[in-house]
């Protein structure tokens, strides 16, 4: 059984007559990492979401570890959320700017009932801190004096602090400098690999999620067009959609960079041609 | 020294310092860019670098910004010369392309309005101003151009806000466009998309462009020149094809590893300009603060003035 089980999921937002989604299905194995890409309004957010408990769908199963998800009561959705914790895209919103380091990386130690005392629990926040690359005179200060990726760390910190199993991040990267998201990039990596973390990586950057996962789930308007192995999507796309988004993202190479504008231009007037 | 005819924009030991006084902050140290006529140049930076500000100033958009140094374009010096000369420059010689498409158009005028305004500024008739937009409208693939003309930007998709946007830059035919970030706001379908109108739009009128931007892939696809920019000074300027296959400089060796490559082989791991441009790995931490230090100063002065 795997770790996350997502089947026909749909959701609706009040007023709207499209679905924000429908009929979503994926798996996650335990310590695998999945990514889900899809343009803006694709609909991969509100997927995130809805596997988070924060939206509620109107249909479908979302099942972490065996239990129900959509629709648990609050005592039950607690104990799930030990299990599952999620990183935002914004770290300068995501962290409450009045509590300290020590405070937000252990309130959830608090909540969960992991360590209760005070001077247990600094030395617990510590642990954590170091395994994203912090340290205990980091303890005392507050968001404002962290920078964009050291902020990220904090919250990727905080979701760890209770022992997940499963980490949903929500474009967690791309508000970073190319060499502050190639950190994080490797800290998530090294963290599975270390702690065997299971990531649901929600992302519009493709060549950032051909780096870190291992499979992958293509979006657009709401479903899933195209799911399957790293390998296979990247190397050889089967859905258009996925074709046309693979082809439109500019690689860091002007030879090669070139020749995929000079191709792209062919195509594009084939099809006018064609009309 | 003599800017040859073929120089358009020579940026010379340029400066830039906010506020007065003693708590003045100088945040660009005497940078020198250079665009020949009809030529793309790429300035290309992490947040805070001082691009932006460097580019901004070139037109002098921050009022609050001291210059010293010299900016000339076409020959004439620009830094001290008068506001008359300066507005002269704005839309006509130079045209800008934002960010935002949704900040750098007037959400209360009708988007026809807009595209017309640096030609009714200069005395060009309502009549032909108008045919003028809607032909470069459907030029940059707008659909039902003459219709969508009295439009309100609401109307309009992100994508095609942003060919608004190039309109307006462009339609005063300019010779030298300065871009900053004009795809970061897009989608990645719908930046290929735009990104080739500037690069046919660029060739047809023999443009020089000033591109801005943080993205290394982008600079591969439409650059001649590539200038990288760290902590308000320049780093090393090449041709994009040498500077890609070897940097001269740990800094922008540093940049190129940082990034993920869609064809690229997802064993090898990113380097982070940290590792390779600050030595000692035990020190990383601490230089990592103060340049946070130094980049947090060009953060402010960068969210004072909305680009």
């Amino acid at each position: 059984m795997s770790l996350l089980e997502v089947s026909g999921v749909n959701k609706t937002f009040h007023g709207r007559h499209e679905p924000a989604i429908s009929d979503v299905s994926f798996s996650l194995e335990a310590g695998g990492v999945l990514g889900l890409v899809g343009e803006s309004g694709s609909g991969k957010s509100t997927t995130a979401r809805c596997v988070a408990g924060l939206t509620r769908p109107e249909g479908g199963s979302v099942m972490l570890d065996g239990r129900e998800v959509v629709g648990a009561r609050r005592a039950t959705m607690t104990t799930l959320r030990r299990d599952m914790q999620m990183v935002f895209q914004d770290p300068f919103s995501s962290l409450n700017p009045r509590m300290t380091v020590l405070d937000l990386v252990g309130e959830g130690m608090i909540v969960h009932g992991i360590e209760r005392r005070p001077a247990a629990r600094r030395d617990l926040v510590v642990e954590v801190l170091e395994k994203v690359g912090l340290d205990s005179s980091h303890l005392t200060r507050y968001p404002r004096s962290f920078s964009g990726g050291q902020r990220q760390r904090i919250a990727i910190a905080r979701a760890l602090a209770v022992s997940p199993r499963l980490l949903i991040c929500d474009e967690p990267v791309s508000s970073l400098d190319v060499s502050v998201q190639a950190q994080v990039l490797n800290l998530l990596r090294d963290l599975r690999e270390e702690l065997g973390l299971a990531i649901l990586f929600i992302a519009h950057d493709l060549a950032v999620v051909r780096y870190l996962c291992d499979s992958v789930a293509v979006m657009s308007r709401g479903r899933v067009v195209e799911s399957g192995k790293r390998d296979a999507i990247f190397d050889s796309p089967q859905h258009p959609y996925t074709r046309s988004l693979l082809a439109a993202v500019p690689v860091p190479d002007p030879a090669v960079q070139r020749a995929r504008q000079a191709e792209a231009r062919r195509l594009l007037d084939e099809q006018r041609r064609a009309s | 020294m003599s800017a040859g005819n073929d120089v358009l924009l020579a940026v010379r030991d340029l400066r830039v310092s906010f506020g007065t006084g003693d708590a003045a902050t100088e945040v660009v140290h005497g940078v020198d860019v250079t665009v020949a006529r009809g030529q793309r140049l790429a300035l290309v930076g992490e947040s805070g670098s001082g691009k932006s500000v460097t580019a901004r100033a070139v037109l002098q958009l921050d009022t609050d910004a001291t210059l010293t140094g010299s900016v000339r374009l076409d020959g004439e010096e620009l830094v001290g010369a008068a506001p008359r000369i300066l507005r002269s420059v704005r839309g006509r010689r130079v045209g800008l392309v934002f960010q935002d498409p949704l900040t750098a158009l007037n959400p209360v005028m009708r988007i026809g309005w807009q595209i017309m305004q640096p030609l009714l500024i200069r005395g060009v008739s309502k009549r032909e101003a108008r045919m003028r937009g809607i032909a470069l409208l459907e030029r940059l693939g707008v659909q039902n151009a003459p219709e969508r003309f009295d439009d309100y930007p609401h109307q309009f998709s992100g994508g095609m806000r942003q060919r608004v946007v190039i309109a307006i830059a462009v339609i005063a035919e300019p010779d030298l466009l300065i871009a900053d970030e004009p795809t970061t706001a897009l989608d990645v379908q719908v930046q290929a998309q735009v990104l080739a109108l500037l690069d046919e739009i660029a060739d047809e009128r023999g443009m020089g462009v000033l591109l801005i931007t943080h993205d290394l892939g982008i600079v591969a696809g439409f650059a001649e020149h590539v200038t990288v920019m760290r902590h308000g000074a320049i780093i090393e300027t090449q041709d994009v094809d040498s500077l890609f296959a070897s940097p001269r400089e740990a800094y922008t060796r540093g940049l190129l590893g940082a990034v993920p490559r869609i064809d690229g082989d997802s064993s090898v791991r990113l380097l982070s300009v940290d590792e390779i441009a600050v030595a000692p790995a035990g020190a990383a931490g601490a230089a990592a603060a103060s340049a946070v230090a130094a980049a947090s100063a060009l953060a402010d002065s960068d969210q004072g003035n909305p680009a």
